[in-house]
């Protein structure tokens, strides 16, 4: 049995810009779902509404109207007390695009701690929490370093860390990866698909890296502020042409099988998003033949 | 012909301090004219550094660069006490003599960034002018050209760089992140430059983003004909939109060539750390299973091509069987 | 710039670097007392002995002391020529000399032993009050240490309405964004210079003018910064100091007790000292 982390009705946001007498929509009614424990990417070039999207999910921004329920409380239905929002912002924590800009302390385990001073977590149980979630994300080494001396996947780890220590339920990832190299993407994509394995985290990727989209359980595109695709990351990446069309690309290997298929090579399979499943469609497409001729030659 | 040649060059930060380190370690390179050079490797592996040499924004610690075959690199401190004896410094007050050499290299620097164009990594931070014209126009008027001139290079600039001309009397700072950083880019264009070396030009850009900046570069490359030199971990960009590809790990060059000759070294690439293109997993994962296909694919283009050859071949094949 | 070394903060692992930074505050502002109730040269003696006992303490190299000094070596000098030609004392040392004045006027010159030993005094005053305020602020507690400690000390100010946990906040922000903030001019300025930008030839308006290219921008930038951190601390729970926990609590220990109880007693001593009129007594 699964349960709704964040449900969203015909959800809609507008920024108000020249001295609010101009409403610009950002969010043109957004119906969706995510379970709890869920991966899901959500697709869409700069400008579709992604990120105005994942500010809603603790407040940050207030929905113009449409409905929003977060761990079950209604974010839509009139002011939330003080109490109300801190606790929502304990349980949705939100991974920034600059590493940079989202750590406050100058020492890596004061920052993993802030959440949780905010929060007024007494000790012994702050510092187990602090040396709990540097330890999980792997920069327990890194304790006593200043923040300006790591990389930017170890900057982003310690923004992880830091909202690990106020026990979150879910992890919003605010194109979190778009600054790093990709040796720093892999080291953030796969602590975060740790948590959401071992600890059942939900976990929101915002991004616009296909390959990155690949990894989650579903996969949810956005374009000019409303829903345009969702399903599993094989049954969006076949909808290539449609992809192109709002400025998005499938990942290469995707791309590989439409094209082959349009060469009238008759691939059979649908596992289109994974290289080792394209590779078995090839293979069987190309037969085991192949390699019956060359072990006769 | 070699444009830029770099020769057993060192670059050693913060020397004598406890922080020293080495980011380049006898680094040889040279740079084909009228090609575009991607030069790949992972954060940390000396790029960065390579590429403020290129256009003395910083000095090898040894070795020497070259462009057009004439070594580039004079540090004050090198200099100063042959400089010294020489007219028009040995008639001077020493130390207005020193202030004229330190000038005069300056000067000297100065008009070697005009030659080598340089595009920093999120260069749309440097943009501070009220109006994207008056931006652009920044580095030609550094380069004392007329009204007119600056104006002529101004506006190419935008055109090359995919900007149109409606934008000239809009402040940078209201255009979106791509804008912006076509503006940067056109900022640099705008010197017309032998060279123009970019680093990451299409970072935090969405796939369509992407797309267009490589492409306008390309462009850029194609009509003026110039030396382009771009600086990325993407190998996936890379494999699409360079002639010559060179790789650094660890502070050393690893490999060079054109870019058959690199990617037919797959094996060397996967043992550097660098996030090889998907595509050419791929077809390596397919030669693993017995499929007849060449080493050195790196595009889908490529491996479409290489496929449905393979397939006719299969398909005659087994007719004749 | 990646280098630059951040106050003087020297890591090293000593009694005085173990102290409570409250300790360290309160410390020196007693050994500040100490230096300036110094009135004769035993208690002067005895304040010396105790400045190199600390640096002995901290374990801090005696050259890195000596040139945290030599900035104020031309005030040290200034001082000290005044006090030798402008005190009046009774020990006259000199025959006066007369020098006239190339406005007619004439300048005796009397050097009085008096004098000598004020000048001693205020020199070895200067270089005390430097090296004890030095040896426990800024060579043993890093900035941030400094911070809480202020923090606390500071903060039955809260009930007159002083916001002090805002200001240790943005102390401790400035701190965090100090090295990111060089690391971004430097950024900025090499952009601009690879633009043709020129630093350094021209008079003081022009190259004050030449930095706009590099300001305008940083500032932009500091301010994109500040609101991303707004956003990202609100994210994260942010809501003042009001009902905040501390991971690192500070703790006076038994040690920092006895070392301000010795401090205040080492006060009064020289306060008693200075009564006995030893040796040369200043006024």
């Amino acid at each position: 049995m699964s349960e709704h982390f964040i449900e969203s009705e015909n959800l809609c946001y507008s920024y108000r810009v020249g001295n609010g007498k101009e409403d610009v929509p950002a969010l043109k009614g957004i119906t969706l779902t995510v379970e709890k424990g869920e991966y899901v990417a959500i697709l869409g070039h700069n400008g579709s509404g992604k990120s105005t999207f994942a500010k809603l999910l603790n407040q940050i921004l207030e929905p113009t109207s449409g409905k929003l329920i977060v761990g079950g409380t209604d974010l839509s239905g009139g002011e939330l007390s003080d109490e109300e929002i801190l606790s929502l912002r304990r349980r949705v924590g939100m991974v920034f695009q600059n590493p940079d800009n989202q750590l406050v302390a100058t020492i890596v385990e004061d920052d993993v701690a802030f959440g949780p001073e905010n929060l007024g977590v007494p000790q012994p149980e702050l510092r187990k929490r602090v040396d709990d979630a540097l330890l999980t994300v792997g920069m327990q080494d890194y304790a006593a370093q200043e923040p300006h001396r790591l990389s930017g996947g170890q900057k982003q780890r310690v923004a992880i860390a830091g909202i690990l220590a106020m026990r979150p339920e879910c992890i919003v990832l605010d194109e979190a990866t778009a600054m790093l190299d990709p040796a720093g993407r892999r080291e953030v994509l796969d602590t975060v698909r740790m948590l959401n394995r071992q600890d059942g985290i939900t976990v929101l990727n915002i991004t616009h890296y296909m390959n990155e989209a690949a990894l989650a359980d579903r996969v949810i595109v956005i374009h000019d502020g409303k829903l345009l695709l969702q399903g599993t990351p094989d049954e969006v990446f076949a909808r290539r042409d449609l992809l192109r069309q709002v400025g998005l690309e499938v990942p290469q290997c995707s791309e590989l099988i439409h094209r082959l298929r349009a060469e009238r090579i008759p691939l059979e399979g649908d596992r289109i998003s994974d290289p080792d499943g394209c590779a078995d469609m090839i293979c069987r497409a190309f037969g085991m033949k192949d390699r019956e001729e060359k072990s006769h030659g | 012909m070699d444009k830029i040649l770099l020769r057993d060059v060192c670059f050693i930060y913060g020397k004598g301090t406890p922080f020293e380190k080495c980011a380049l370690d006898h680094v040889n390179l040279s740079i084909k004219s009228g090609r575009i050079t991607g030069i790949i490797g992972h954060t940390g592996s000396g790029k960065s550094t390579m590429m403020m040499l290129l256009n003395g924004l910083a000095k090898p610690t040894s070795g020497s660069v070259l462009i057009d075959g004439y070594d580039i690199q004079s540090r004050p401190q090198d200099v100063m006490q042959e400089w010294l004896l020489k007219e028009p410094y040995a008639g001077m007050r020493r130390s207005a003599a020193k202030r004229a050499i330190k000038q005069e290299i300056e000067r000297r620097r100065r008009q070697l960034c005009f030659r080598v164009g340089l595009v920093m990594q999120y260069p749309e931070y440097q943009l501070f002018e009220e109006t994207v014209y008056k931006d652009i126009a920044y580095g030609p008027s550094n380069m004392g050209l007329s009204k007119e001139e600056i104006r002529d290079r101004v506006l190419s600039a935008m055109r090359q760089s995919g900007l149109s001309e409606k934008l000239c009397e809009v402040s940078p700072f209201d255009l979106s992140g791509g804008q912006k950083r076509r503006v940067a880019i056109a900022g640099v264009i705008a010197m017309r430059p032998e060279v123009l070396v970019l680093d990451e030009p299409a970072a935090g850009l969405d796939p369509q983003g992407r797309e267009q900046i490589f492409g306008e570069i390309r462009d850029y490359q194609r009509e003026t004909g110039s030396t382009v030199i771009l600086v990325s971990h993407s190998m996936e960009d890379m494999a699409q939109y360079c002639d010559d590809l060179a790789v650094m790990a660890h502070s050393k060059m690893i490999l060079q060539g054109t870019r058959e000759e690199v990617f037919a070294q797959t094996d060397l690439l996967e043992t550097v750390d660098l996030d090889i293109p998907q595509i050419t997993k791929l077809i390596q994962k397919l030669r693993q299973r017995g499929l007849n296909l060449p080493a050195n694919i790196y595009t889908v283009d490529g491996a479409v091509a290489a496929l449905r050859q393979l397939y006719a071949q299969t398909e005659t094949g087994g007719r004749e069987e | 710039m990646k280098s630059v070394v951040f106050g003087q903060y020297y890591p090293a692992d000593s009694f005085i670097h173990r102290m409570d930074p409250r300790a360290k505050v309160i410390l020196s502002v007693l050994f500040i007392v100490c230096t300036f109730l110094c009135r004769n040269a035993v208690s002067f003696f005895l304040m010396t002995a105790a400045a190199l006992c600390l640096v002995l303490l901290s374990r801090i190299p005696v050259h890195l002391v000596l040139r945290s000094i030599r900035p104020l070596i031309l005030i040290l000098i200034f001082t000290s020529l005044i006090n030798v030609f402008m005190t009046k004392g009774e020990m006259l040392l000199t025959p006066s000399w007369n020098i006239p004045l190339p406005w007619g006027k004439t300048w005796s010159i009397r050097i009085y032993a008096e004098g000598l030993w004020n000048a001693a005094f205020m020199i070895l005053r200067i270089f005390i009050l430097l090296i004890g305020t030095s040896i426990f602020l800024s060579f043993t507690t890093t900035p941030i240490a400094m911070t809480d400690a202020l923090e606390q000390l500071f903060s039955p100010l809260k009930k007159i309405k002083i916001p002090v946990h805002d200001i240790a906040m943005m102390t401790t922000i400035a701190l965090r964004f100090i090295p990111t903030l060089l690391e971004e001019t430097e950024k900025i300025m090499n952009a601009q210079k690879a633009r043709g930008a020129d630093f350094i030839s021209g008079g003081l308006i022009k190259r004050a003018k030449a930095l706009l290219p590099v300001l305008i921008p940083l500032l932009i930038s500091a301010f994109n910064r500040a609101y991303e951190l707004a956003t990202a601390m609100e994210c994260r729970c942010y809501n003042g100091g009001e009902g905040r926990t501390r991971l690192k609590v500070l703790q006076l220990r038994f040690s920092d007790v006895l070392a301000i109880l010795f401090l205040i007693a080492f006060v009064v001593g020289i306060f008693f000292l200075n009564r006995l009129g030893l040796i040369y007594t200043m006024k």
